[in-house]
C-alpha cells in the first residue's frame, strides 16, 4: 500500500505542470516506465534479463497502428474495444513464445537469445512491407476519442498512462504473491528442487514471459498513441538500451525502480542539450550507465533506501521490511 | 543450377566472415563466461583504423596489421580497466560492456563521422576471375574470404591445441579455479585472451571494410550475426563457430535469394530449432 502513497500525490501534476511537463516529462516517463517495468519483473522474479521488452512493446503498439486510423492507409480500422484487447492479446501471446524459445535458456543465454529476438524482429519489421510498412512504419496514428476529448491530450494522456501504471504495480505485487508467481520465484531459485516437486518449470517461465508481455504491450499502445506513429526505429537497438538503461538505472532486482529510472533517463534525455552536445546523447547515457553498473549495481532505488534506512536508524533500531 | 551453386559459394564466404566475427567473441566467453557485447565495437573500431592507415602509407597489410593492434590494446584495456574487476558477476560484465559499446560507438561516430568507408584492395585481391565449371565471373576478394577463415581457423587451432600458452587457456576453461590455485596468474590470462579476441575482431573489420563496406551500425550488424553463430554452433569452441557461421550463411544468402524479404527468418528458424533440440549449441558442452 505504499505503492499508493507513492503514486497518489503524482495526480496532482496537471495542476502544477505546464503541457510540456506534463507530457514530455511525466507521461513519457509513465510510460517507459511502464514498459522497464516488465524488464524489471522478469529480472527481479524469474532472474531472466530479457532484451525482448521493446519487441513486445513493439507488437501492441504496431497492433494499434494497423488496426486503427494512420497516415499510410495500411491496415483495417477496427473499433478501438477491439483493437486494444487484441493488442494486448497478441503482446502477451508473444510473449509466451519468447518464454518458450528461453525456457531452456538462464542468465546470460537468456541475455542472448532475446537480444537475438529483438533484433530479428527489428530487421523483419524493416523488411516487411504488407504488416509493418518497412523502414517508414506507421504515422499519424490516433488516440482514441472519447466524448470530443482526444486520449492524445496532455491530461487525459496523463491520467490514462498513470492509472495504467498503478494497476501495473498492483497486478505485479498481486501476481508474486499467487501460486503461480510463486513458482516462478522457486525456479529462479531452485529449478532442479521444482522439477523433483513434480512441477513443469516450462509453465512458470511461459507464463512469466506472457505477463511480462501484457505488461509491455500495455506501454507499447500508450507509447504508440503518445508518439503517434510506430516504425522499425521504435523497435531497434536505442530503445532495447533505452529500456534495459532505465531497469539498471532504477535497480533491477525493485520493480518499482523502473518508475524511477524512467524520470532519471527522461530528464536527461530532455535536458542533455544544455549539458552537452545534443549529438553526444550516446556518450552521456553510455557513462551512466557504465558508473551505475561500477558504483550502484543495484541501481538508485537500492540508494534511496539504503539513504532512508541510515537517515532512520538512529530513531528506530528495528530494521522495516520492504 | 548454376543459380543455386552460386548462392552457396554466397553463403559460404558470408559464412566464411562470420566466423572471423565470431572466432573472437566465442574464444573470450569459452574461457571467461564473459558475453562481450562490446565485440561489435571493436569490429568496427578496427575497420576504422585499418582504413585510416592504409590511406596514410597506401599499404593494407598494414591497415590489417594497426586494425588487429587497436582493437587488441581497445579489448586489452576494457578487461584491464572495467571487465576484470567484475570477474564472476556475468550479469554486471554484460551490462557495463553494453555501456561500453554505447560509448564507443559515440566516439567513432564523432571522429570518423557517419560515412561509409571501404578500403582499397591491393592488386592481387582486386577484379574478379572466372570460376572453372561454373563459367561465372566471381570477386577476387570474396574467395580470398574463405581463405583468410580457413588460415585464421587453422591458426586458432593450432595456438589453442599445440601451444604452450593454449594449453593454459583450455586448462582456464575446464577448471579457472584449479589454474589460479597452481599459481598461474589468471588474470593477466584473460587480459591477454581478450586481447587476442579484440585482434580478431579488429582483422575481421579491416576484412569486412575490404570485402562489403563499413558505416555506423556495422558494429550491431556483427554482434548480432556473432551471437547467433555462436548460439548455433556452441559457445566456446573454434568448430563450433564455424559450424555455426556456414549455417547462418548459407541460411541468409539462400533466404535472401528465394524469399528475399524473409531473409532474417530464416537464421532467426535455424536458432530456433537449435535452441530447442540443443540449448547449448550443436558443438556446446552442457553448462556445467
Amino acid at each position: 500500500m505504499r505503492l499508493i502513497l507513492f503514486f497518489l500525490p503524482l495526480l496532482l501534476l496537471p495542476v502544477f505542470l505546464n503541457d510540456f511537463w506534463l507530457s514530455q516529462i511525466a507521461t513519457r516517463a509513465l510510460i517507459l516506465g511502464i514498459i522497464a517495468l516488465s524488464l524489471s519483473f522478469l529480472a527481479t522474479y524469474l532472474g531472466v534479463v530479457s532484451f525482448a521488452q521493446s519487441a513486445l512493446a513493439g507488437v501492441a503498439g504496431y497492433t494499434i497502428a494497423y488496426y486503427g486510423v494512420n497516415a499510410v492507409g495500411i491496415g483495417v480500422v477496427l473499433p478501438y474495444w477491439v483493437s486494444i484487447p487484441l493488442a494486448i492479446f497478441l503482446a502477451t501471446l508473444c510473449g509466451g513464445l519468447i518464454g518458450l524459445i528461453a525456457r531452456r535458456s538462464r542468465g546470460i543465454y537468456a541475455i542472448m537469445i532475446t537480444l537475438a529476438i529483438g533484433v530479428a524482429f527489428f530487421y523483419f519489421t524493416r523488411q516487411n512491407y504488407t504488416v509493418f510498412n518497412g523502414w517508414t512504419g506507421f504515422s499519424g496514428v490516433s488516440a482514441p476519442v472519447i466524448r470530443e476529448t482526444s486520449l492524445r491530450e496532455p491530461v487525459p494522456l496523463f491520467l490514462v498512462s498513470w492509472l495504467a501504471a498503478v494497476i501495473m504495480m498492483a497486478l505485479v505485487s498481486l501476481f508474486v504473491r499467487s501460486p503461480m508467481g510463486l513458482s516462478i520465484q522457486a525456479v529462479r531459485d531452485a529449478p532442479a528442487r521444482v522439477m523433483a516437486l513434480g512441477i513443469s518449470v516450462t509453465t512458470p517461465i511461459v507464463v512469466a514471459f506472457a505477463f511480462s508481455g501484457f505488461v509491455a504491450g500495455t506501454g507499447g499502445i500508450l507509447n504508440v498513441w503518445f508518439q503517434e506513429r510506430i516504425s522499425s526505429y521504435s523497435v531497434g537497438l536505442g530503445p532495447i538500451i533505452d529500456i534495459l538503461i532505465i531497469s539498471v538505472i532504477g535497480g533491477l532486482r525493485y520493480p518499482s525502480g523502473a518508475f524511477l529510472g524512467a524520470i532519471v533517463f527522461v530528464l536527461l534525455d530532455t535536458f542533455a542539450a544544455d549539458l552537452i552536445d545534443r549529438e553526444r546523447f550516446n556518450l552521456l547515457i553510455g557513462s551512466v550507465l557504465l558508473l551505475i553498473v561500477i558504483a550502484a549495481p543495484e541501481g538508485l532505488q537500492q540508494l534511496v533506501m539504503d539513504g532512508v534506512e541510515k537517515l532512520r536508524q538512529p530513531k528506530k533500531s528495528t530494521r522495516s521490511s520492504t | 543450377m548454376t543459380f543455386f551453386l552460386i548462392v552457396t559459394l554466397n553463403g559460404l564466404t558470408l559464412a566464411a566472415l562470420y566466423f572471423l566475427a565470431a572466432s573472437g567473441f566465442s574464444l573470450i566467453f569459452g574461457l571467461m563466461r564473459t558475453v562481450n557485447m562490446a565485440h561489435g565495437a571493436l569490429l568496427l573500431l578496427g575497420g576504422y583504423v585499418g582504413f585510416s592507415v592504409s590511406d596514410m602509407f597506401g599499404s593494407w597489410g598494414l591497415g590489417i596489421l594497426a586494425g588487429g593492434f587497436a582493437a587488441a590494446l581497445a579489448g586489452a584495456i576494457v578487461q584491464a580497466g572495467v571487465l576484470g574487476w567484475m570477474q564472476g558477476d556475468e550479469l554486471r560484465q554484460t551490462l557495463a560492456s553494453i555501456a561500453i559499446s554505447i560509448i564507443m560507438a559515440d566516439l567513432m561516430l564523432w571522429y570518423w563521422g557517419g560515412i561509409t568507408y571501404q578500403l582499397e584492395l591491393p592488386e592481387i585481391l582486386q577484379g574478379g576471375r572466372r570460376l572453372p565449371w561454373l563459367g561465372v565471373g566471381y570477386a577476387n576478394i570474396r574467395l580470398a574470404l574463405i581463405g583468410f577463415a580457413l588460415v585464421t581457423g587453422l591458426a586458432l587451432w593450432l595456438l589453442i591445441q599445440r601451444t604452450r600458452i593454449g594449453a593454459i587457456i583450455r586448462a582456464g576453461v575446464d577448471d579457472p579455479d584449479m589454474l589460479r590455485a597452481m599459481g598461474y596468474p589468471i588474470g593477466r590470462i584473460f587480459i591477454l585472451v581478450f586481447a587476442l579476441g579484440g585482434m580478431l575482431a579488429g582483422m575481421a573489420g579491416v576484412i569486412t571494410a575490404s570485402a562489403l563496406s563499413i558505416a555506423p551500425g556495422t558494429d550491431l550488424q556483427f554482434l548480432l550475426s556473432s551471437l547467433i553463430v555462436v548460439i548455433v554452433g556452441g559457445m566456446g569452441s573454434v568448430g563450433g563457430a564455424a559450424l555455426g557461421a556456414i549455417l547462418v550463411g548459407l541460411a541468409e544468402q539462400y533466404g535472401l535469394a528465394y524469399a528475399p524479404t524473409y531473409g532474417v527468418v530464416f537464421t532467426f528458424a535455424i536458432m530456433v530449432l537449435v535452441l530447442a533440440v540443443r540449448p547449448q549449441g550443436l558443438l556446446g558442452r552442457a553448462e556445467r
